[in-house]
């Protein structure tokens, strides 16, 4: 989080890809130089399968403002089934975050495939959006870890 | 604490234009670890590489991060310098600061600082990096083909043909497949029998093949260049190794009302049978649903009459249990069933007949020794009424939604073999579209209606009324004209959809292949990687992957084969080191883990434990065969004690990288 004077506000995204289909899809956004806002930064996972709900949590406790978990399309997991457990997994820890207070609009799961560079951009665009509307998480942010 | 070195790609300008590459390399030359921290212009290039293992060797490093493009492009490259300079390839992490930084920004300031939070987020996890080895695993050089039809006998004597052993598995008494059952092969109309017989011949004569016919597979363990294959050797009630295939059984036994599904049902057989005149192996097979002395111990013709004393009524199926390096599946396809045609009539008249009986019809080893008569009353037809696509590019969901491929060829070949052979009858086609890519395919076509005068009609036929009087009133009407026909002929012939064989999805399962919602086999890649299922070592041939003719299918099936030889060259295999493993002491053995691996690499075994009291215990824990993981990491979040961990990207690790973007 990070609130400069008389500027917006910039939310931290967090964004995990998996290797095969949507860290691929955002190397491709980045090879047809489609711009995305510099609040997302992503980290590399195998499979979105990978993904435990702790990471999202430590991401919250830590000041991330957004987590955002991109995956193969349905059906196309490199590992056959990963994304269907992704999908039933944060269906799970999201509805429990809102229920924390963590705002629906703050967690997103999405299917980018290693050709979709334009759709990756235009997610992270909305995304990042979304999360400035809903200003700084303070929910689950832990003060102890707070920048000074 | 590693000792860490930083080393920062301008990539030209492609990184150095929008990130300050010398304040990222300065900022992360702060971070705790960091011994050394450079940039460089072309960090990829041979002095690029020099520079990144002069450091190893000079600092002693323990990490290495590269700030670059994707690791996808260059993190190889950069592991295997650092092998050269003795650091293990996997302590070198990458920092993709060109495409998922410096190309979507825009801004300088706001890209450097982005590229330090990712440089760091790569410091903080090559701290935690461990050295991993690749594991060697070895090849068993012995294929399996599952499916005995055109696609796997080629794809056998490919591979048998590179010197490799290789075993067919056909569910049936005989290899062959459909294509033993047509008559003339489109689109130059040879003879099937001509041409695939001689290759059923040869496979069996083969040194390097061995067939199990009548055998299914039951079960798949293994991976990749070590599968074992469980195969039930179904009891035929007759000693493979002593029938000689004289045939006198098949002639003396009094059970001949038993419906000949090599003929499609169009006449009989008897119980014990060979399924036709060239099948290979050309062994009798005794049916135990219509069997007299099996069904109720009275008979005995059979053994009575054999010379050789090869009945055994007592045979049981027999489990064999084999080791394979390659497994290629070939199981083709069958027409689908008419259940839910009525408007057809198929089911109340027997003059309409489907493509694959027409074809029995024609054959001269077919049940009217290839004199085309129809099946009610053995006359002459004058008027035949050819339908296409049934079933196939459907919308609804009785039938199939793709194009059956196959269908506009053979019905042309049909049309055109009887106006060659009966001159005197008329024939039409309904079609929707005809469809004839294909080398010599739409010179086939436009021969049958330019030189043969069939009278093709787009249109569809929407119902078909047998009548007392015997011809099969066929209602249809024809687009092109805006008219509706009524035609009354004297048979009607469906070109029916055709679909994967029923076995396909449970062998899937086994096999942990994809399918489409279709049930074909699904490709590793559609286009480059066509005849690869995406589970390393299984490969595709024929019909099983998608509607196919039968020049298409040798050449998937010799491709299929191209692919396993190359598989079975190698004497052994590199795993991916970052595989799951268990921490035994924590894990309790709930198997939540083992259910949710797609590749069953994980196992259970009974582990001795030293207790804190000094006595030992016995527990269940969960151990992850190397080998077969292929690292998606499902079970260790599926881990309710957090026993599970990946190597190259732990808990730890990622938890790390989240706390230095967080910071
Ligand atoms: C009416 C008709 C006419 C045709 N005419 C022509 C033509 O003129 N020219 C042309 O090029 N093509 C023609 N074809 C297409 C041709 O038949 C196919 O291209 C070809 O047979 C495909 O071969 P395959 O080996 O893939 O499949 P199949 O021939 O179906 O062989 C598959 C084999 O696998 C076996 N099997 C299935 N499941 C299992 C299992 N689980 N375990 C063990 N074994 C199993 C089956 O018993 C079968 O023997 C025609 C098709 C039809 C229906
Ligand atoms: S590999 Fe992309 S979701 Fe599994």
């Amino acid at each position: 989080m990070q609130v400069n004077e008389n500027k917006e506000f910039q939310p931290l995204i967090v964004a995990f890809c998996c290797n095969w289909c949507s860290y691929a899809g955002a190397d491709l956004s980045g090879t047809n130089r489609l711009n995305y806002p510099t609040n997302v930064k992503i980290i590399r996972v195998p499979c979105s399968c990978r993904v435990n709900p702790m990471f999202i949590l430590r991401a919250f406790q830590r000041g991330a403002d957004g987590v955002i978990l991109c995956g193969c399309h349905p059906g196309d997991c490199h590992y056959t089934s990963g994304n269907y457990f992704t999908r039933r997994r944060m269906t799970l820890l999201f509805s429990m975050l809102d229920f924390l207070g963590i705002e629906r609009d703050r967690t997103r799961v999405e299917w980018v495939s290693a050709a979709e560079g334009a759709k990756f951009a235009a997610t992270m665009n909305e995304f990042t959006e979304a999360v400035r509307k809903l200003g700084p998480n303070r929910r689950l942010e832990d003060l102890r870890c707070r920048k000074q | 604490m590693q000792r860490i070195g930083v080393f920062v790609c301008h990539c030209g300008t492609n990184i150095a234009a929008t990130v300050d590459v010398k304040a990222v390399a300065e900022a992360l030359g702060h971070e705790p670890g960091v011994v050394i921290s450079q940039d460089y212009q072309y960090m990829c290039s041979e002095s690029g590489q020099n520079l990144v293992k002069d450091a190893i060797k000079e600092h002693d490093l323990g990490g290495v991060v590269i700030c670059s493009c994707s690791p996808r492009m260059h993190e190889n490259t950069f592991r295997k310098a650092a092998a050269s300079a003795g650091l293990n390839p996997y302590l070198v992490e990458i920092a993709n600061i060109r495409e998922q930084c410096s190309w979507i920004h825009k801004d300088i300031a706001t890209a450097t600082e982005k590229a330090i939070i990712l440089g760091k987020a790569a410091i903080a996890k090559v701290h935690l990096n461990t050295p991993l080895t690749s594991m060697e695993s070895p090849v068993v050089k012995r294929a399996l083909v599952i499916g005995g039809g055109i696609a796997g006998i080629q794809t056998a004597l490919d591979i048998a043909e590179a010197g490799f052993d290789v075993d067919i598995v056909e569910k049936q008494p005989t290899i062959g497949g459909k294509m033993a059952q047509i008559d003339k092969t489109f689109p130059t109309l040879d003879c099937a029998a001509c041409i695939l017989t001689p290759k059923m011949v040869e496979a069996s004569q083969n040194e390097h093949i061995t067939i199990h016919s009548f055998s299914e597979v039951e079960d798949v363990k293994g991976f990749v260049g070590n599968f074992t294959v469980k195969i039930r050797k179904k009891a035929r009630y007759v000693d493979e190794t002593k029938c000689t295939g004289c045939g006198l059984c098949t002639e003396k036994c009094p059970m001949k009302k038993v419906p000949n599904e090599f003929n499609m049902g169009l006449d009989n057989r008897s119980a014990v049978y060979i399924p036709f005149a060239q099948a290979v192996p050309k062994v009798a097979t005794i049916d135990p649903n219509y069997c007299m002395m099996l069904k109720n111990g009275k008979c005995g013709v059979c053994s009575k009459v054999c010379s050789v004393g090869a009945i055994d009524y007592k045979q049981q199926d027999r489990i064999i249990e084999e080791k394979y390096g390659a497994i290629v599946v070939a199981t083709g396809f069958n027409p689908i069933k008419l259940d839910k045609y009525d408007e057809f009539a198929y089911n109340q008249c027997p003059d309409v007949v489907t493509s694959l009986e027409l074809e029995r019809l024609m054959n001269a080893a077919g049940p009217n020794g290839g004199t085309l008569l129809r099946p009610s009353d053995k006359t002459h037809p004058h008027t035949i009424v050819f339908v296409q696509c049934v079933g196939s590019r459907c919308d609804d969901s009785k039938g199939k939604p793709y194009c059956s491929k196959i269908c506009c060829m053979y019905t042309a070949k049909h049309a055109m073999l009887i106006r060659e052979k009966y001159p005197d009858t008329e024939v039409y086609v309904f079609y929707i579209d005809v469809r004839t890519p294909g080398k010599n395919f739409d010179e086939f076509y436009r021969r049958a209606v330019e030189q043969y005068n069939v009278h093709y009609i787009k249109g569809m036929v929407g119902k078909v009324t047998p009548k007392s009087d015997g011809k099969i009133g066929v209602q249809a009407s024809d687009l092109l004209s805006n008219e509706q026909l009524h035609i009354d002929a004297d048979m009607v012939v469906l070109a029916v959809a055709i679909e994967p064989d029923k076995t396909a999805r449970p062998l899937a399962t086994m096999l942990t292949t994809q399918m489409d919602t279709n049930d074909f086999f699904t490709e590793a890649h559609p286009k480059l990687r066509p005849v690869e299922s995406a589970t390393a070592g299984i490969f595709l041939s024929g019909a099983c992957q998608g509607p196919k003719d039968i020049p298409e299918t040798v050449a998937q099936g010799s491709a299929a084969a191209a692919k396993a030889i190359g598989l079975l060259c190698k004497n052994s295999i590199t795993c991916n080191p970052c595989t799951a493993h268990s921490n035994e002491l924590m894990c309790n053995g709930c198997s939540s883990c083992e259910k949710v691996c797609p590749y069953g690499a994980i196992t259970y075994i009974d582990k001795e434990f030293r207790m804190p009291d000094r006595t030992t215990a016995i527990r269940r824990v969960a151990s992850v065969n190397p080998a077969v993981c292929q690292g998606c990491g499902a079970c260790t979040v599926a881990c309710p004690s957090g026993a599970m961990d990946l190597s190259g990207f732990s808990n730890s690790q990622i938890m790390a990288e989240v706390d230095a973007i967080c910071k």
